[in-house]
């Protein structure tokens, strides 16, 4: 049995969801290799040769896959796949755009978002927004499968010394094309990597209210996170949302101000250590989950929350 | 331009969904069913291209039960012209739906197919992907935005930290996020059109396409619950538990 994760990387050193894939692969036993595809990336493969437990990795670089274009990437995952039993990827945007193509191509079907590894072919998963959990078992002779990195524990980022190996890269598809990219900047931790998350709700009234948080954010060196229902209303951009068809979180604290708690919200965060939640309306299904919950108004409530943070 | 759009029949997203008692799935008989509400942004987003002038035609399709009628007649309400019902009784999983919807492609040639990104149910996240690699076309997954002009569909994308725009050659397969889109009520008006709009039905084998399972659910169960927690007069008293009793601080 032999293991071939997507790795996840900026060209100079690899994701955190990249750990958690190997982590996965650990989990179901065998050689793990690591694939790093992109373009002048060689700083990022010489990183996950360092990752602990890896065996081997593969270097693929190109300008076909200088912007992950899923067409190119998928076609790369599909001349090495044959030779492993499972091919693994985190399950982000990316992982959840290129794998299920790579996995149609060799007539797999995919197994989206384990957060168990039961046996080498048997999986759970969550469904209906995690609630109900799911084991399935794979009859496909390679198993194909984005891993959900809340599941499994990173694995140290070093350690191993993998020998890096070249592979061959994809011609471009020529069906497809990169156009742009705006990535906001931010100082602020990764959302799904972050220790503390302070998330707003549709209870913080309008987009310019999200500044509200800000300071408890930087308090507590917190990403900041929202429920779907402040996306939807246009508060704060769609890559902070928390949720089912979100990303899904899982910090030591999780702070829910002005959210309900809705099911597809909860999927997001309900694994999270210590759920703090601040809402005005007593009834309100987050307090289900919350280990400490505060009922009153979110815009007095947060500065004082603040001031007491400030006492030593 | 021709548009072939996917919709998918699920249990309701207000629905408190219950596993069943003998561990085999989830509860799904006398339970609200409804269009997937990705779906429903792919149909809308047809619509408004049709809108537009830019599409002039909007095949709908859905593949699983006799009831998944209902959901195309949601779809036909809502503006596309006409429905295909790839009937089964038969469990149908991400990538034979994706082989049925390649067949539909075979016989009507659209030049977008819309599909939402995620169903609420098994939450896979895989149909479109698979549908474009098995067409050979270009996909954008999680689209916030879609323009179509001079043979191709420039495509703004929902990524880790923002947003990506991609240029595709048509055809190609998109896969609709949030924000694209706030799909309109339907009116009654539309309802009552809706029900005179061609709605074929088409079977599995007639297609050609072997939709076995691949993987084999063992049991489904309930997750762990949390324990609701206690309630705090003050911002005060939550500092001082989450330093001396949590100990997160």
């Amino acid at each position: 049995m032999t293991n071939l994760v997507l790795a996840e990387h900026d060209g100079k050193s690899v994701r955190k969801s990249t750990l958690n894939a190997v982590a996965a692969a650990q989990k179901i036993g065998g050689d793990i290799h690591v694939l790093v595809a992109g373009h002048n990336c060689g700083a990022a493969a010489q990183a996950a040769a360092q990752v602990a437990g890896v065996a081997k990795v593969l270097h693929a670089d190109s300008a076909a896959l200088a912007d992950n274009l899923s067409e190119n990437v998928a076609a790369l995952i599909v001349s090495l796949a044959r030779r492993y039993s499972h091919v693994l990827a985190p399950a982000t945007p990316n992982g959840k755009n290129v794998l299920p193509r790579a996995a149609a191509l060799l007539d797999v079907q995919q197994i989206s978002d384990i957060i168990a590894v039961v046996s080498a072919d048997t999986f759970v998963r969550p469904i209906y927004a995690g609630n109900a959990l799911a084991t399935v078992q794979s009859s496909d002779a390679i198993k194909v499968i984005t891993a959900r990195t809340t599941g499994f524990d990173a694995v140290a980022a070093s350690g191993g010394s993998a020998p890096v190996e070249s592979v061959a890269p994809p011609a471009d598809s020529g069906l497809s094309s990169f156009v742009g990219r705006e990535v906001a900047k931010s100082e602020r931790p990764e959302l799904t990597s972050a220790r503390v998350v302070v998330s707003g709700g549709r209870g913080l009234g309008s987009g310019d209210n999200f500044k509200l948080l800000e300071p408890l954010a930087d308090k507590l060196n917190a990403a900041m996170g929202a429920s779907r229902a402040a996306v939807d209303a246009g508060f704060v951009p769609n890559d902070w949302q928390v949720g089912q068809t979100g990303k899904i979180v899982a910090p030591e604290i999780y702070i829910a101000v002005g959210i309900s708690g809705a099911i597809q919200h909860l999927a997001g965060m309900k694994d999270s250590r210590v759920i703090v939640a601040i809402n005005k309306d007593e009834e309100a299904p987050i307090f289900s989950v919350a280990d400490y919950g505060i009922v009153g108004d979110l815009f007095q409530v947060v500065p004082q929350l603040v001031e007491e943070l400030k006492k030593a | 331009m021709k548009i072939l759009v996917s919709v998918k029949r699920v249990v309701d997203y207000n629905v408190k969904v219950r596993v069943k008692a003998d561990g085999t799935g989830v509860e799904t008989t006398n339970v609200k069913m409804s269009m997937n509400p990705f779906d429903e942004i792919a149909v809308e987003e047809a619509v408004r291209l049709k809108e537009a002038s830019v599409a002039t035609e909007i095949v709908v399709v859905s593949c699983g039960v006799q009831a998944c009628q209902e959901t195309l007649r949601t779809a036909l309400a809502i503006g596309a012209d006409r429905a295909i019902l790839v009937e089964t009784d038969a469990e149908l999983q991400p990538l034979a739906v994706a082989k049925l919807l390649k067949a539909v492609c075979a016989k009507e040639n659209p030049q977008i197919a819309i599909l939402g990104k995620q169903a609420i149910d098994d939450d896979a996240n895989q149909t479109g992907q698979m549908l474009a690699a098995l067409l050979g076309w270009p996909q954008a997954t999680f689209a916030s935005k879609v323009l179509v002009a001079d043979g191709k569909a420039q495509v703004t994308r929902e990524i880790d930290g923002g947003l990506e725009t991609l240029s595709l050659k048509l055809p190609a397969v998109v896969t609709t996020d949030l924000r694209l889109n706030e799909p309109r009520y339907v009116t009654l008006p539309n309802i009552m059109k809706a029900k005179k709009k061609p709605l074929e039905v088409l079977k599995p084998d007639a297609l050609g396409v072997d939709v076995a399972p691949r993987l084999k659910t063992l049991k489904a169960v309930e997750p762990a619950k949390r324990k609701a927690g206690v309630k705090v007069p003050d911002a005060a008293v939550l500092v001082d538990k989450l330093r001396n009793e949590a100990k997160v601080l």
